[in-house]
């Protein structure tokens, strides 16, 4: 809960700062676009909380976005009715989740290396795919489009996109299996400590097999927005980066890599940190060269922040207990 | 004048008071034992000592001189070492460079490993050790190994020498011959602090006995006063038959009977066993016997090569512990912190955690208010001592961790119970607590098999007990034929 209030104050001091140093910052456009990013990037970033959690790592989600990217394009071109295409593109990132979970449960290798291997081969194989050409709607599909860019008007000129609800569902159901039923019970006590978990008899196997799906099959979701959204998709850039943006929300908002820590909640406000933070560069005329490098100070800031605040706290509790 | 001493010490962790105002001290030439029982604070006192931990108050003295110790460093400097009862050394180094490890001879800035070389030759003599410095640390039988850190020791001019439970791994004839290089120190006046668990050993070598009962001096015996039993009155600071307060259950029929098992660490031997509804079974065995593997093998933790597990008489397959809970098996692990609890959830959460799934409605859905409900009844039955039940389990002292690990297995009313050190590292108020509910459940026809290196816990609660050598049974011996003699023949291998 701590975490969640520490990373809300971090988002609302970029907000404020940058109101006060760019007035045009909160135009209803503008409020908007945020919103509609840090959906998106929400969505994939609670995917990869579940896999944090168990202390793995996947680095294979923008490769994934850019994959069912140029897939769903191309599907609809060869003629796929949409809900076809959409189920099976959903289908193939939920078989690749179980892929990399069975070959880091069942063959024990590294998480690490699994999903770099996935990085490196979807990326590959949707370029080979498409020879690189760039895949899109055109302006067909627009019904399709606007789970990504509709909006639900809420009057005042003021209106929320469609990827905002869709994220608010993601969230809740995320929420409630990680708190409320057995298996987030379990997905949490493994990622403390593997050992004890299998010793108390959970199938701890079976569990993070469980998570490489939930994440894999987000990304895919995830990627379908990304692709509906741009309208454009690139098969060398699409997506690029996209796992270390989803990694970096989920630390910010309260997983450790360590694994066992994290909240849906802080997942999603460190996602619209991420999203503020790039907004604010390209609106409070920072040179945009810079946008990395500030990004990378203000996590880094904040992990610091976080990391000597929680010595202070557990030197307290020692005192307390002496 | 002491070598070295030790005045007042106190040391309190999270939880429990580990010393209480100890005094120690020893002369050179010397070998001094200390003994108590797990949680009796030696380890902490050695750990002080050796600059591992510091002492909240107490002096520590070296030769008349008050000393700050405070860094392992300082504590070389000071001429302590501590031999650790687990070894620390890198098995991918060879015994010429675990020995000289931090603190290489160099010339020009790499390592002189002629000098490494010839020093190991002769620290390795010294001792009268008949090994290559070139042999990987890893290959040595782990005698040879203890041998080395012995060896590296005293090639920093340590003269006074802390041994943790030196033989604990050791064969027989490797104790016979760490007992030689022993006498061979206390000759060339060096100061030898000597903690085991066993007795004998300890009536054999000590010049001196110092007794710690938890986390105070409970006594010294000098040379001529030491004695077996004299020993155990101390150490326990009352009667021992009054201490376990064993009584013998009607033994009902086989609950878990293990046939022609083979454990895959050990894939020559055939295990065959049972144990009976309200029989409390003990396996004793020295360290590497093969205990802990039979017990993982029975909890489906690691599969067996072959043979059967026969639970109230029907066969079994166990291949992972959710199909021994399913059996109605429960095992309290070794290692309570890393096996037994989930040190950063809560007391509610890790006696939740086994029975989770009876708490899942439709659709995977969980009852949390029951089950907290549940839990914390089990902490009031156990008498865990908790400010609540959400409370982190880290911050409970070892005796109340282990009744929660106890309590995340009864709340599933297991038929058969499997303990593996169920009281390491827990003071004697915790442990007769446990032995309590370990009677308790015998009583109520349960099938209870632990495993233990206590002797004296053996001693005073199995109704039999099987003896392990080297993943072998090698007795199998009834209340009335227990003693430590007996024990001790058959752990160490040799035939009833």
């Amino acid at each position: 809960m701590k975490k969640i209030l520490g990373i809300l104050g971090l988002l609302l001091a970029i907000f404020v700062v940058t109101w006060v140093v760019e007035p045009k910052f909160v135009s209803a456009y503008n409020l908007q676009n945020i919103i509609r990013w840090t959906s998106l990037f929400g969505i994939i970033s609670i995917g990869v909380a579940f896999v944090i959690i168990t202390g793995g790592i996947d680095l294979s989600i923008g490769s994934l976005i850019g994959l069912v990217g140029c897939l769903l394009p191309m599907l609809l071109a060869a003629g796929y009715a949409p809900v076809a295409a959409l189920v099976l593109v959903v289908a193939l990132s939920l078989a690749i989740g179980l892929m990399h979970g069975l070959l880091i449960t069942r063959l024990g290798l590294q998480p690490f290396v699994v999903t770099l291997c996935g990085l490196l081969f979807y990326r590959g194989f949707a370029r080979w795919l498409t020879e690189d050409q760039i895949q899109g709607f055109g302006s067909s599909y627009e019904g399709l489009r606007q789970l990504a860019i509709g909006k639900v008007a809420l009057g005042g000129g003021f209106a929320l996109p469609i990827p905002f609800f869709l994220l608010l569902l993601a969230g809740v159901l995320a929420a409630l299996f990680l708190n409320r039923t057995i298996w987030g019970r379990y997905l949490l006590a493994l990622g403390r400590n593997e050992t004890a978990a299998r010793y108390s008899g959970i199938q701890i196997e079976r569990m993070k097999v469980l998570a490489y799906v939930l994440c894999s099959g987000t990304a895919g979701l995830g990627g379908v927005l990304f692709a509906l959204d741009v309208n454009s998709v690139q098969p060398a850039a699409h997506g690029n980066f996209y796992e270390l943006y989803a990694i970096a929300a989920a630390v910010l908002g309260g997983c450790s890599l360590r694994g066992g820590e994290g909240s849906i909640l802080g997942v999603v406000i460190g996602a619209a940190v991420m999203r503020l933070l790039y907004n604010a560069i390209n609106v409070s005329g920072i040179p945009t060269q810079l946008e990395f490098a500030i990004i990378g100070a203000v996590i880094l800031a904040g992990v610091i922040a976080d990391e000597l605040i929680r010595r202070v706290a557990s030197r307290r509790k020692a005192g307390r207990g002496a | 004048m002491a070598l070295l001493a030790a005045r007042g010490i106190s040391k309190r962790f999270p939880g429990v008071l580990a010393l209480d105002a100890v005094d120690m001290a020893v002369e050179a030439g010397e070998v001094l034992a200390v003994i108590g029982e797990n949680g009796a604070g030696k380890s902490t006192l050695m750990k002080i000592l050796a600059g591992i931990e510091t002492p909240d108050s107490g002096q520590i003295v070296r030769e008349g001189q008050p000393v700050q110790i405070g860094s392992p460093r300082r504590a070389a400097a000071l001429g302590i070492a501590l031999i650790h009862q687990e070894l620390n050394f890198c098995a991918n180094l060879s015994v010429a460079a675990n020995l000289y490890l931090g603190r290489e001879p160099q010339q020009w800035g790499l390592i002189d490993r002629a000098a490494v070389r010839a020093g190991a030759v002769q620290a390795l003599a010294q001792l009268g050790l008949e090994m290559s410095p070139d042999a990987l640390m890893g290959d040595l039988p782990i005698g040879h190994q203890q041998l080395v850190e012995i060896a590296k020791a005293l090639s920093t001019k340590a003269r006074i020498l802390i041994m943790d439970e030196p033989t604990s791994s050791l064969t027989n004839q490797e104790a016979e011959a760490l007992f030689a290089v022993i006498h061979q120190l206390r000759a060339c006046g060096v100061a030898i602090v000597y903690i085991s668990h066993r007795l004998g050993e300890v009536e054999a070598l000590a010049d001196r006995v110092l007794v710690l009962c938890d986390g105070k001096n409970a006594g010294e015996l000098a040379r001529a006063e030491v004695s077996h039993d004299a020993m155990v009155a101390k150490m326990v600071g009352r009667d021992v038959a009054q201490y376990y307060a064993h009584q013998a259950h009607p033994a009902g029929d086989i609950a878990l009977q293990a046939e022609d098992l083979v454990v895959p660490a050990w894939p020559e031997h055939r295990l065959n066993f049972a144990v009976r509804r309200g029989q409390l079974v003990g396996i004793a065995g020295l360290v590497g016997a093969g205990r802990t593997e039979l017990l993982e093998v029975l909890f489906g933790l690691v599969p067996a090569l072959s043979g059967r597990v026969l639970i109230d008489g029907a066969p079994r397959a166990i291949r992972s512990p959710a199909d021994a809970i399913g059996a109605g098996l429960a095992l309290v692990p070794e290692d309570r912190k890393q096996q037994g609890l989930i040190l950063e959830m809560t007391v509610r959460a890790n006696v939740g955690l086994p029975g989770l799934r009876r708490y899942r409605r439709v659709g995977g859905w969980a009852n949390f208010a029951r089950q907290a409900a549940d839990a914390d009844q089990m902490i009031e039955r156990l008498a865990i001592r908790t400010p609540g039940p959400a409370q982190i389990a880290q911050y409970l002292s070892g005796g109340n961790q282990q009744k929660v690990v106890l309590g995340k297995w009864l709340a599933l009313a297991p038929r058969v119970l499997l303990l593996d050190e169920p009281t390491r590292g827990i003071d004697i108020g915790a442990k007769q607590a446990i032995y309590r509910l370990m009677e308790e459940l015998a009583a109520s026809g349960v099938a209870v098999l632990f495993a233990s290196s206590e002797l004296e816990e053996i001693l005073g609660m199995a109704d039999e007990v099987l003896v392990m050598h080297e993943g072998r049974i090698t007795g199998q011996l009834q209340r009335a034929a227990l003693s430590e003699e007996a024990i001790m023949s058959l752990a160490t291998g040799k035939a009833a």
